[in-house]
């Protein structure tokens, strides 16, 4: 409840942003895979204040079954904050703004996953922002991201998300909750890890061509960055899960491959 | 927390959770008065909500967030403020939680922990008020659990009494007709602490802390508001249609007082913890 | 030409695997001539061919499956059966009764009854579609359920079945091992039922070491040794053919019966028999149950390899 103030200037004369960033600087992001027991896939993101939880379910059976589709899975989104993850108390009903980020984050989503390995079925997608300080769409995509990879949906690729934007002139990477609302525009991208093409792309403001274009290329080179940090959550996540008792690695390999049902194939080479 | 005796539960689990409390045994191995393991987190959401503590007990997990606002008082008690519990069962803590608006399991959820926190006048609405008629604070605390693994009752009223023990609000003052900031930071006015304790019964066997598998297969549930002084605040019968005799709810009574105590030195320890800080 | 992982690496979705001559199977998928991983797993190279082996995953059916459910429904000739994942199955009364068979099918099985069955069909557009017939196919009562995830259910059984033989040989227990996660257990006693569960959870956690099922011998002898030591008596079975009598389903009246398959009325779990207690014929070496699942994982095994 916090009175809010505009701050007196985004930029200081040093060319630095309200908490000490470059423009070009990310806030620290802390991802965690399978932080939810109950769900089929979860993950955690922070990033900075910024604080969200994503679980995924299913896939499993979908209903209502009207909404079933019948070559692959409806993938559903909900993307949902907390009452008290804003200044003020957020009213507890779902609201305009949140059914459409849930939207834009399915679409973001879908052209990574491989649906139509489960027709008829629905993979949940369920997003709950606990704390909210900017950048709250596309810090969910990139834990929704994880989740699904938790949750053992088959997909192309991971999805990295980032918001770009502008204040006083200067184009930033990653807008805080300030300059989010007092800045001179807003870029939300999301792309597909493998190829780079954007997913997600919201603007607001007021860009010139190239301007928009520079900022655009400084939302990939930092999407690169968090899809290093989003393999390295799963693979730390994933290694510790293998490597319960890391007593014999020397003798593991017959052993393995022969008890998951892949005895007798002859001619293994390697790299 | 909720009624969950609808959903199927096979046979054999039913029996097994049965004849497991025949021979003195409960599916995870604890004693018919022990509670899972009990954590408080709190300042969980320490950049937006003026309180908030995160409860883990066993595999059920529980957020609690605190906003206080400026309102009008209710006309019936202008020189009071207002203090309210909410909570939303959001399909991401449990496969068992569907989408749509709040059902009779939240509803019931947030009134149970509600009525602990009420009954118990744990907060002072008296010194909540800054103009009587005009302008009083507004306390909200809504729950959000993030795992269910059953009871969530007892999960949340730890969180929310965990979350306004710890809650630190903006100071407002009546000047020239309207409510100005001074600056200083409050607590809030906490006169005495509850927390809430349930108890299972299935078939004749009285469980506390009851799993999501024992509250499947349960007659019904107990809970119990205790405060610091070891009295009843608030009591509910819910969980399912089974009766229960009067020797059984005494011998809850007990288990939850113990508890109670447990949890109210729980909660002291936090708070002290955060002090040193 | 080139492959970019190690031996027992974990890779993420999207992760560049191989370019070159290799090919794409299971966990993959191939573009332009680059096989890129579509799950979070251990990646592996098999000849020229490149597979993710998942660590999570839900159970998607596929004919011929052993499967656990439970009934949640009963509609007309019908039992709907949850066997956990994205599909409910259907049970035509005809799969699972000799005719003729009462209008009320729920005197057979009801709601909350569990049931080990054969998956028959299942494709894009409907099923899947499930059968009792078959040896060991029926009505589980008693024991518990334990519910794992379907990913690590080819390492309970082991090859050709030697962890689960070497678990009930030791346990002399009776289990029931089905590929969409579930195993059902009966013991003769707690401390055995919960030393099976112990075995079962930590197979699962470990499922990617190795020496896997000698470290399980070791813990089960070692456990069985305390159980003995504490409570002499308690790990006794009373007879080695009643404790591995199949699970019998007792008809609510003499007929009808359910049940089939007439060249095996004997084996199938579901059988009319009077008393169940009854001490099997002494030829019959195998429980059914312990039998199908053999077979099961053999049936695994080749298609794997011919899948290649």
């Amino acid at each position: 409840m916090s009175p809010e103030t505009k701050p007196d200037f985004l930029i200081n004369p040093e060319g630095l942003r309200v908490d000490g960033r470059r423009t070009d600087e990310m806030r620290p992001i802390e991802l965690k895979v399978g932080v939810l027991k109950q769900a089929d896939g979860s993950a955690s993101i922070r990033q900075g204040n910024t604080y969200i939880l994503a679980a995924v379910y299913g896939p499993r059976e979908l209903h209502p079954r009207h909404l079933t589709i019948n070559d692959r899975a409806y993938l559903r989104c909900v993307y949902r904050m907390a009452t008290f993850s804003v200044p003020d108390r957020k009213r507890p009903a779902p609201s305009r703004r949140e059914r459409e980020i849930s939207m834009v984050i399915a679409n973001a989503l879908k052209p990574a996953l491989f649906l139509e390995d489960y027709p008829r079925a629905v993979v949940d997608v369920f997003i709950q922002v606990i704390q909210a300080d900017g950048g709250t769409r596309c810090a969910a995509i990139n834990a929704a991201s994880l989740a699904l990879a938790d949750a053992g949906i088959p997909m192309k690729t991971l999805v990295p998300a980032v918001a770009v934007g502008k204040a006083e002139g200067k184009l930033l990477v990653d807008l805080g909750d300030e300059e989010d609302k007092y800045g001179g525009g807003d870029v939300p991208m999301a792309m597909l890890g493998t190829t780079g093409d954007i997913t997600l792309l919201q603007q607001d403001g007021s860009f010139a061509k190239e301007e928009l274009v520079e900022a655009m290329g400084m939302g990939v080179t930092a999407m690169k960055y968090i899809l290093e940090l989003q393999k390295e959550a799963l693979k730390r996540a994933y290694t510790k899960k293998v490597a319960i008792e890391g007593e014999d690695d020397e003798e593991y390999e017959d052993d393995l491959e022969t008890d998951l049902g892949e005895a007798e194939i002859a001619g293994e080479e390697d790299e | 927390m909720g009624d969950y005796s609808a959903e199927v539960i096979s046979n054999i689990d039913r029996d097994y959770v049965a004849n497991l409390l025949d021979a003195g045994k409960r599916i995870d191995g604890r004693a018919f008065d022990e509670c899972r393991n009990t954590e408080i987190e709190i300042d969980v959401v320490a950049a937006k909500a003026e309180g908030s503590a995160l409860v883990r007990l066993g595999n059920t997990s529980v957020i609690a967030g605190v906003k206080v606002l400026l309102g009008e008082p209710y006309g019936d008690s202008p020189d009071k403020g207002v203090m309210m519990v909410t909570a939303e069962l959001q399909p991401l803590a449990s496969p068992l939680f569907e989408l749509g608006p709040p059902k009779e399991p939240a509803i019931e959820l947030a009134r149970v922990v509600d009525r602990g926190v009420r009954e118990s006048e744990m907060i002072d609405t008296a010194k909540l008020c800054i103009e009587p008629g005009k302008k009083v604070y507004m306390v909200f605390a809504d729950i959000y659990p993030l795992e269910y693994d059953g009871n969530l009752i007892d999960a949340s009223s730890l969180a929310v009494a965990a979350a306004l023990h710890t809650t630190k609000f903006d100071e407002y003052k009546w000047e020239d007709g309207s409510a100005v900031a001074t600056g200083k930071k409050l607590d809030l006015p906490i006169q005495n602490s509850a927390v809430e304790v349930t108890v299972s019964r299935i078939g004749r066997h009285l469980v506390i802390d009851p799993s999501l598998k024992e509250e499947m297969v349960q007659d019904c549930r107990l809970t119990m508001a205790v405060d610091k002084d070891d009295k009843l605040r608030a009591m509910q019968k819910g969980g399912g249609p089974g009766p229960l005799t009067l020797d059984e709810i005494e011998s809850s009574i007990t288990m939850a007082i113990e508890r109670a105590q447990d949890l109210q030195k729980l909660i002291k320890e936090t708070i002290k913890a955060r002090k040193k800080k | 030409m080139a492959v970019y992982f190690k031996k027992k690496e974990v890779v993420v979705p999207g992760e560049l695997l191989a370019e070159g001559r290799y090919r794409s199977s299971m966990g993959t998928y191939d573009e332009d001539g680059k096989v890129f991983s579509a799950l979070v797993g251990i990646a592996e190279l098999r000849g020229n061919t490149v597979k993710v082996v998942p660590l999570e995953g839900v159970y998607i059916p596929s004919e011929g499956d052993l499967v656990i459910g439970t009934i949640t429904r009963v509609a007309g000739n019908n039992w709907k059966v949850d066997i956990t994942g994205p599909y409910g199955a259907s049970l035509h009364a005809n799969n699972a009764l000799r005719r003729p068979y009462d209008d009320d099918i729920s005197r057979y099985f009801d709601i909350g009854d569990v049931i080990a069955a054969e998956i028959t069909a299942f494709d894009r557009n409907s099923g899947p579609f499930l059968t009792l017939k078959g040896r060991g196919l029926g009505l589980l009562t008693e024991g518990m359920i334990l519910d794992l995830s379907p990913a690590k259910i080819p390492r309970i059984i082991g090859r050709s079945g030697s962890m689960i033989n070497m678990i009930k040989d030791k346990l002399r227990i009776e289990a029931v091992v089905a590929q969409n996660g579930r195993i059902w257990v009966r013991a003769t006693d707690t401390p055995t039922l919960n030393l099976a569960i112990k075995a079962f959870k930590m197979i699962e956690a470990q499922a990617h070491t190795s020496k896997l099922t000698e470290r399980i011998g070791a813990m089960l002898d070692q456990e069985m040794a305390d159980i003995k030591e504490k409570a002499p008596k308690t790990v006794e079975i009373e007879s080695e053919e009643e404790a591995r009598a199949p699970v019998k389903a007792e008809p609510p009246e003499e007929e009808p019966v359910p049940v089939v398959e007439e060249e095996s009325v004997e084996e199938v779990t579901t059988a009319p028999i009077e008393e169940p207690a009854e001490p099997k014929a002494s030829d019959e070496e195998l429980a059914p149950a312990e039998e199908a699942e053999a077979e099961k994982d053999n049936d695994n095994t080749t298609e794997e390899v011919t899948e290649e």
